[in-house]
């Protein structure tokens, strides 16, 4: 299964709408990763608003994806963390402290734009 | 009298299954959307630590009631290698795959009631349990 990535100006949006399993999660990060490459993106908004379970292994490819856009020199914002989601990432340990997030895609885009004019 | 089902755990798709089970199981309950990550995520990782560590294994949801309370059983066994210090794994932050798992007191911390049993190479089994609140 492919997730797709769209690209709007110099960003690209995803909205993740499908059940994660690992390869999807791998294959992800491998397309975006190509896909800021080709189109010389400056800034990525990935929504989470459809997703209700986050475990460790999708924070690990998550947390690694805006690691590796930013080695890129692209920013990557989260949006739409569930409020079920985020107590069960804290519950479990994982605080995402280096991830930026915003609460919907409205808020991550304009956090992204004035990231980018600094 | 109680309904158990089980996904065997094979490969990364059975993770998959044995998390969607768990979430259609604890929804039927009557468990809400906060408990119902929980649980999902909570198997999520003990099917991804049979999956890590032993290879096969699986994983059985029960509906189970005890006191007038109901709530969702999770059982996890595999004939793995065993867990040689079950006071180690049970520290936050101990790991022996790179952090690839949260670990196993992040699900107790997910959980309301938790317990393991392990023996060196015949395997481990945990139960965790949750209350309707």
């Amino acid at each position: 299964m492919r997730i797709p990535i769209l690209k709007m100006h110099e960003y690209l949006l995803i909205s993740i709408q499908v059940e994660l399993d690992d390869q999807t999660a791998l294959q992800f990060q491998e397309d975006l990763l190509k896909r800021i490459h080709d189109t010389g993106a400056k800034g990525v908004v990935i929504d989470l608003t459809s997703v209700d379970m986050i475990d460790s292994f999708i924070a690990k490819v998550l947390g690694d994806v805006v690691r590796m856009s930013k080695l890129m020199g692209a920013q990557v914002m989260l949006t739409g963390i569930q409020p079920a989601v985020a107590i069960t990432l804290i519950d479990l340990g994982i605080s995402m402290r280096e991830v930026p997030t915003a609460l919907d895609l409205e808020q991550g885009l304009d956090k992204l734009r004035l990231e980018l004019e600094e | 009298m109680s309904i158990q089902s089980c996904v065997e755990v094979r490969n990364e798709w059975d993770i998959v299954s044995a998390r969607q089970l768990g979430r259609n199981m604890a929804k039927e309950l009557g468990f809400g959307t906060v408990d119902q990550a929980r649980i999902t995520t909570a198997i999520s990782e003990l099917a991804r630590n049979i999956y890590l560590y032993a290879g096969h294994g699986k994983v059985c949801i029960e509906a189970v009631e005890e006191m007038g309370k109901k709530g969702l059983k999770i059982i996890a066994t595999d004939k793995g290698p065993g867990i040689r210090d079950i006071r180690k794994v049970m520290e936050d932050g101990y790991t022996t795959s790179g952090g690839l798992g949260a670990g196993l007191p992040g699900v107790k911390r997910l959980m309301d009631e938790f317990s393991i049993d392990s023996s060196v190479n015949v395997g481990t089994e945990i139960i965790a349990t949750k209350w309707i609140r």
